[in-house]
C-alpha cells in the first residue's frame, strides 16, 4: 500500500518536473507523505497544474495551515493538504516565506474553498494573500493588535492586569 | 465585523425597494452555538448572508503548543464536543505517524468500536436539535433518550461520559472494564429498533419533507470546489469517506456501505446521516466479534507509552520512563504529519510538526464544521429566511470546533 503511493506521488513530481523543471525546488518524503516544496511565484501555476492536469486531478482542497519557525529563516510555510478524489491521493505543496515579505499568491481562484483557510492564517500568522477577495480577519475580532499564532506572541496574551500570582504575593508582603 | 448599515436596492415584482439587514445570532437557539450571521434580506429573502464567528475561540492550538503531546489531547476533546473520541483518534494518529509507531490490533478495533459508538450519539444530537429547530419536538426527546445510553457506555468503560481523553497516543488509557461488551451489546440490540421510530416520525411527515426537501441545494462540482466534506457531500452524490478512501485503524478490515444521496438538499443530508447511523451500529457488530478478549491495549515503546502500573511499580527501567514520560514528554523526529479521520461532520484531519523537542511546534485542526459553514451562503442566498434554520441545521456545525 505505502509502496504503491509512493510511485504514484512520484507520478506528480514527474509530471510537474515534466512541465517546468522550475516548479519544484524540494521533495520531502516523511512517513509516507509527499510534500512539494514550491517556489513563491510558481505556487498557483502549480496549484492550478495539479488541479486540472487529467493524470493528477487533486480536485479537493482538504486544508491550509501554516508554520512558524521563528527565529530561523524563510520563518513561514504554508502547507495545503491537496486530496484527489478520483485517484484516492493525497498531496502536500508547501511554499516558504520570509518574515521581511510574508506575501504569496492566494489559491482562492483555484480553489474557492481556500477563501476562509486563507483568512485564519492572514488572522493568526499576518501572512497576506496577493488576489484575496476578502482578506478579513475571521477568528479574531476586527481591533486585535499582532496575530497570535506566531512564536514570539506570548501564549498568555498580553494583559494590562496583574497576574493573580502577582497579586497575590502583593497582598502577603 | 461592523454591520453595513447603508443597504443597497434590488428589483422587486412592484418595482425598486430597500433591503434591510438583519443580524441572526450570536445568541439564536438554532444557530447552534454563537453563530452570527448577517443577513440582507429583501422581505423574505436573502440576498446576502455574511457568516461571522470568532465568539468561541479559545486558541487551543496555540495552547497545544505550550503543552507536551500527551498533554494535549486533553484538549482536543473540547473542540468539537459531540466528537471527543474523534478528535483524541484523530490527534493521536497523527502524533503516532509522527513517531512511527504501530497500535496493536485489540487496541485498534476497541477505537473502532468507540468512535463508531461517538458518531451515532453525534448523529442522534444533530438529529434531535435539527428536528426541534423546524418544529418536531418530540424527536428530540426520543434522540437524547438513546444519547444518554451511549453516555452510559462511555462512563462505563472511560469514566467520562463527554471529555473522554481515552484514545492515548500508542492506544489506550486503560483495558476496558468486564462487562462492556455486553453493554454495548444490549445498546446494539435496542438500537435499530429505534431508528425506525425517528424515522417513522420523520421520513414521511409532510411537514419535514416541506421544510426539507429541495431546500439548500448545492451542485456536487460546488461542495467540492468549496471543500465540502463529509454527509453534506456525499447527499451531492460523491462518495469521499475517509473510512473507506483512507483506511486508518483497520477499518479495511470492517464491511460497510457509504451511503450517498444525489438531491443534495436538506432532505438527502438527513437521509445519508441516518443511513450512516446504521452501518456504524455494523461496523460495531463486526468490531465486537473482532476484538480479542485478551491482549495489550498499548503499544510497546519504551519512554513514548507510559509503562504498566504493575512494571512501574516493579522495575527500576519503567519507573525511570514513567517519570520522564510526565514530567519532561517525549521527543518525535523533526518532520511534519498529517492525519485525517472521517469525523460525523466530514473530514477532521490533524497536523502536527515537531522540531524535535518536547512540545509540538505547531498543532492544526482542519475542522469540518469551519470548512463545511463556508458554503452556507451558497446555501442560503436567494432562498427564504425560514431555510437558513433548516440550512444551518444541515451542514451540522459545532461552534467549538467552528472557532477552536
Amino acid at each position: 500500500m505505502a509502496e504503491n503511493s509512493n510511485q504514484d506521488t512520484n507520478v506528480v513530481v514527474e509530471r510537474l518536473r515534466a512541465w517546468s523543471p522550475n516548479a519544484i525546488s524540494e521533495v520531502i518524503e516523511f512517513r509516507g507523505e509527499t510534500t512539494i516544496v514550491v517556489p513563491r511565484n510558481m505556487l498557483r501555476e502549480v496549484a492550478e497544474r495539479c488541479r486540472g492536469d487529467k493524470d493528477l486531478r487533486f480536485n479537493l482542497l482538504s486544508d491550509a495551515t501554516c508554520v512558524d519557525r521563528y527565529p530561523l529563516e524563510p520563518r513561514f510555510e504554508v502547507d495545503y493538504q491537496l486530496v484527489s478524489i478520483p485517484r484516492r491521493e493525497r498531496l502536500c505543496l508547501q511554499v516558504r516565506l520570509s518574515s521581511s515579505d510574508p506575501v504569496v499568491d492566494s489559491l482562492v481562484p483555484v480553489w474557492p474553498g481556500a477563501n476562509w483557510l486563507e483568512r485564519e492564517i492572514f488572522d493568526l500568522f499576518g501572512i497576506r494573500f496577493n488576489g484575496h477577495p476578502d482578506l478579513r480577519r475571521i477568528l479574531m475580532p476586527d481591533d486585535w493588535e499582532g496575530h497570535p499564532l506566531r512564536k514570539d506572541f506570548p501564549v498568555e496574551g498580553y494583559r494590562d492586569i496583574p497576574s493573580i500570582a502577582t497579586r497575590y504575593t502583593r497582598n502577603r508582603t | 465585523m461592523t454591520i453595513q448599515s447603508e443597504t443597497s436596492t434590488v428589483e422587486t415584482a412592484t418595482g425598486k425597494a430597500k433591503t434591510m439587514v438583519l443580524n441572526m445570532g450570536p445568541q439564536h437557539p438554532s444557530t447552534h452555538g454563537v453563530l452570527r450571521i448577517l443577513l440582507e434580506l429583501d422581505g423574505e429573502n436573502v440576498v446576502k448572508a455574511i457568516p461571522d464567528m470568532g465568539y468561541l475561540h479559545t486558541g487551543i492550538e496555540k495552547s497545544c503548543e505550550d503543552k507536551t503531546y500527551s498533554q494535549a489531547i486533553t484538549l482536543t476533546d473540547r473542540i468539537d464536543y459531540l466528537n471527543p473520541l474523534g478528535n483524541n483518534l484523530a490527534y493521536c494518529l497523527a502524533v503516532e505517524k509522527l513517531l512511527g509507531i504501530e497500535v496493536p490490533k485489540r487496541a485498534q478495533y476497541i477505537r473502532v468500536l468507540m468512535v463508531e459508538l461517538q458518531r451515532i450519539s453525534s448523529h442522534l444530537v444533530w438529529l434531535g436539535t435539527h428536528a426541534i429547530d423546524l418544529g418536531a419536538m418530540s424527536v428530540f426527546l426520543y434522540c437524547f433518550r438513546e444519547r444518554e445510553e451511549i453516555l452510559k457506555i462511555f462512563e462505563f468503560v472511560t469514566g467520562q461520559r463527554m471529555m473522554t481523553s481515552y484514545i492515548r497516543i500508542g492506544g489506550l488509557a486503560l483495558e476496558p472494564p468486564t462487562g462492556y461488551l455486553q453493554r454495548v451489546e444490549k445498546f446494539v440490540k435496542m438500537m435499530p429498533g429505534r431508528i425506525d421510530e425517528y424515522e417513522e416520525l420523520l421520513t414521511g411527515n409532510r411537514i419535514w419533507i416541506g421544510r426539507t426537501k429541495g431546500v439548500g441545494y448545492i451542485s456536487a462540482t460546488d461542495a467540492i470546489a468549496l471543500s465540502m466534506t463529509g454527509p453534506t457531500l456525499r447527499a451531492a452524490g460523491v462518495a469521499y469517506d475517509n473510512r473507506k478512501v483512507f483506511p486508518y485503524s483497520s477499518y479495511e478490515e470492517f464491511d460497510f456501505d457509504v451511503p450517498t444521496r444525489t438531491d443534495s438538499d436538506c432532505f438527502a443530508r438527513y437521509m445519508v446521516r441516518v443511513a450512516e447511523m446504521r452501518e456504524s451500529l455494523k461496523i460495531i457488530r463486526q468490531a465486537m466479534k473482532k476484538i480479542p478478549p485478551q491482549g495489550p491495549v498499548r503499544t510497546e515503546a519504551p519512554g513514548i507509552v507510559p509503562p504498566e502500573r504493575e512494571k512501574m511499580k516493579t522495575e527500576m527501567e519503567a519507573l525511570i520512563y514513567h517519570f520522564k514520560i510526565f514530567t519532561e514528554g517525549f521527543s518525535p523526529p523533526p518532520g511534519e504529519a498529517f492525519a485525517a479521520v472521517e469525523s460525523p461532520r466530514g473530514e477532521l484531519g490533524v497536523f502536527v510538526a515537531s522540531d524535535g523537542s518536547p512540545k509540538p511546534l505547531r498543532v492544526h485542526f482542519r475542522a469540518p464544521s469551519f470548512i463545511n459553514l463556508q458554503a452556507l451562503p451558497t446555501l442560503i442566498e436567494g432562498k427564504l429566511i425560514a431555510d437558513v434554520i433548516a440550512c444551518i441545521g444541515t451542514i451540522d456545525i459545532v461552534l467549538g470546533e467552528v472557532d477552536r
